[in-house]
């Protein structure tokens, strides 16, 4: 039998394997604590809680679909902003502009992710608000509003506005990993196509497509960030619990449901339905990130290289 | 199988003793000082202002700190319940049905009342806009939409009134402003007790949601033909144009500190029996009629003899010179009537079932 030592290898290991094992322990805390917090309301509106749309805390009636729908589309929308312009701009500061001009604006980008979401809240609120009441939202009704996504009163507030915050809270995140990614891939695959006779939107095009899964990880990570706000989107959001398909409408999200009623909701049954959303937020974050993972592999066809770069 | 279990056991044990300094050592010395010079509460955030006023005031005047987290009328209760904090704070009292879930008798002190204000954007209205229960409880159900509307025209006579849409706009969290004033639709309005009823938030059948009274003025501010509801407090600081409401005996009522009061008054008699009596639509003649009452929650029956000799105390000031105070920061004093009533109930608190004061 060899002696018992605890070498310094050993020691290493275990601490790396402790810090792993304590991140794993605290996500299967929050688990089992919400779950249980959760009990109740579960135990009281089953499955129907996904699909009813009631919120009414003076009749106990609780639903969570309002919100759910409010989180996804609140997102969709914040992605659909930000991706283009989030990804056109990486673009364009690893490959067309020239490296000082690229850093300082990167830099300058990376600072709006440092921006506290209150101050975007404010912001979307006081500036924001005012503008699409009176500038974009009329015309949106007037040019669109046969289309049911722009019917509707323009009330600065709702859908649109907490879409807009959030596509730009999440486009730093987009652009500054997207940036990195880009410029990890080589350059002699430029230099490649380039040889071959490609034009340089085309080399750039290669570059690209080199870097997709880094990319996509990029957008994961904003996905992840727009599914979670919640002080910037409670302010611009409008806050109520209709769903409805016109952009100008107001809704609500999961986590405004939360952060709005959960200081004064006094019954243990309101609780445990506000805690059951926190359980479904935390469900439905699981599925879109793992249908957006699955997207990643089929879009890279199993690459993983440049993915663990991001 | 040695090698393997330490492999497997070193990780666990690391995880365990970081988790045991991420929970944190229990703070020894906190509770238990017989003659008590610090108490803790936790609760309400609407009567806040005044109460951190209150504590430094007492604390500068015997010495005795008491520590107070806003944390909103759901966390005291449940603070206080635990057994966590030695007083709560609620903007709602207790249902029947919530205090018998708490482990002792649990005693409401109301402190001061509070009064909702219903602040509009009109800027071409040039007096006070006038209304009912009915036109408040007929914009928000969303059933009166323009401004023009005959029931709002026949209680403004002589008013040019706008044919403009109306936004009603209401608190998006949870509050003791929302619970007020929806006691008083509650109480005036028969469709409204059944459709949508009272308490800190409800299922809002028309208009918009701001958070906080900042959320809610902002959206009014912004938007021409909004109308929303804020604190008197809020309402006053900011100077926004506010409505006067009809009352029980007829009579349109400007929103002050005074008309608060009165409703207070009003209902005094009520509130001699049963302090968590709702004080809206109070028969006084002076009164404004969506009024409400915050509450101080602590035991009857105090543990420690100390503390249970500090809370009684400091309460006993609250209704003498806190009172005199409360309109420094826009808060209604209470009347006479009611400052009997908690007196009267203070006499019973008692420590391990022998009463606390003597009486004097």
């Amino acid at each position: 039998m060899r002696a018992v030592r605890i070498t310094a290898d050993g020691v290493y290991r275990a601490a790396l394997g402790g810090a792993a094992a304590l991140v794993f322990a605290v996500v299967a805390l929050i688990v089992y604590e919400t779950g249980r917090g959760a009990g109740l309301s579960i135990r009281t509106f089953g499955l129907g809680f996904l699909t009813s749309t009631a919120w009414d805390p003076v009749t106990e009636k609780f639903g969570a679909l309002p919100y759910i729908y409010g989180t996804l589309v609140s997102s969709a929308l914040a992605l659909l902003i930000a991706v283009p312009l989030g990804i056109g701009t990486a673009v364009y500061l690893a490959e067309i502009a020239h490296r000082r001009w690229g850093a300082i604006v990167s830099f300058v980008i990376e600072l709006l992710a440092a921006i506290p979401s209150i101050v975007y809240g404010v912001w979307g609120f006081f500036v924001l608000a005012p503008w699409l009441r009176n500038g974009l939202e009329p015309w949106m009704i007037q040019n669109f509003g046969f289309l049911p996504f722009f019917r509707g009163a323009p009330f600065g507030i709702g859908m649109l506005n907490a879409g807009i915050v959030l596509a730009i809270m999440v486009v730093p995140t987009i652009v500054s990993i997207s940036r990195e990614v880009l410029l990890a891939t080589p350059r002699s695959l430029r230099e490649a196509a380039l040889a071959l006779g490609a034009t340089r939107a085309e080399a750039i095009g290669v570059a690209v497509d080199a870097a997709r899964p880094g990319i996509l990880g990029a957008v994961i990570l904003a996905l992840g960030r727009a599914l979670g706000e919640t002080m910037a989107v409670t302010m611009v959001i409008g806050n109520t619990n209709r769903i409805s398909l016109s952009l100008l409408d107001p809704g609500a999200t999961m986590s405004s449901i939360i952060a709005n009623e959960f200081t004064e909701a006094t019954s243990p049954l309101y609780v445990s339905a506000l805690i059951e959303i926190a359980l479904v937020l935390f469900a439905v974050t699981i599925v879109v990130n793992g249908l957006a993972r699955l997207l990643v592999l089929w879009a890279t066809g199993g690459r993983r290289a440049v993915a663990a770069a991001a | 199988m040695n090698r393997k279990l330490k492999t497997l056991l070193l990780p666990a044990l690391a995880a365990a003793v970081m988790l045991a300094t991420l929970a944190g050592a229990p703070v020894p010395g906190v509770h238990a000082s017989p003659a008590a010079t610090n108490l803790t509460g936790a609760g309400a955030t609407f009567p806040y202002p005044l109460y951190s006023k209150w504590f430094d005031m007492y604390h500068q005047a015997t010495g005795i700190e008491i520590n107070y987290q806003s944390i909103g009328s759901g966390g005291g209760i449940q603070q206080l319940k635990n057994g966590t904090v030695d007083f709560g704070a609620s903007d709602a009292p207790l249902t029947d049905a919530k205090l018998k879930e708490m482990p002792r008798r649990v005693f409401h002190y109301p402190t001061v009342a509070g009064a909702v204000v219903l602040a509009y954007n009109l800027p071409s209205l040039k007096e006070p806009l006038h209304l009912t229960s009915d036109v408040v409880a007929g914009i928000y159900m969303g059933k009166i939409t323009t401004w023009n509307d005959k029931r709002i025209a026949a209680v403004n006579p002589g008013i040019e009134l706008p044919a403009a849409p109306i936004l009603p706009v209401h608190r998006s969290d949870g509050s003791g402003t929302s619970y007020i004033f929806t006691t008083y639709l509650s109480a005036v309005n028969g469709p409204w007790k059944e459709m949508v009823g009272a308490n800190t938030s409800v299922s809002w059948p028309a208009g918009i949601g701001g958070k906080g009274n900042e959320g809610v003025s902002g959206l009014v501010r912004q938007t021409q033909g909004a109308i929303g509801y804020v604190e008197l407090a809020y309402a006053k600081q900011n100077h926004l144009p506010v409505a006067h409401v009809r009352n029980r005996s007829g009579q349109f009522i400007e929103p002050t500190l005074a008309s608060t009061t009165a409703a207070a008054e009003g209902a005094s008699p009520l509130l001699a029996k049963d302090v968590r009596t709702p004080i809206v639509n109070s028969p006084a003649a002076a009164a404004y009629p969506i009024c409400g009452l915050t509450y101080i929650l602590i035991y009857q029956d105090q543990k420690d003899p100390g503390k249970g000799h500090a809370l009684a105390g400091f309460l006993r000031w609250a209704m003498q010179e806190g009172q005199e105070v409360a309109a420094t920061l826009d808060y209604a004093r209470l009347p006479q009537a009611v400052v009997k009533v908690n007196e009267g109930n203070l006499g019973k608190i008692t420590v391990a079932g022998k009463p606390l004061l003597a009486d004097r």
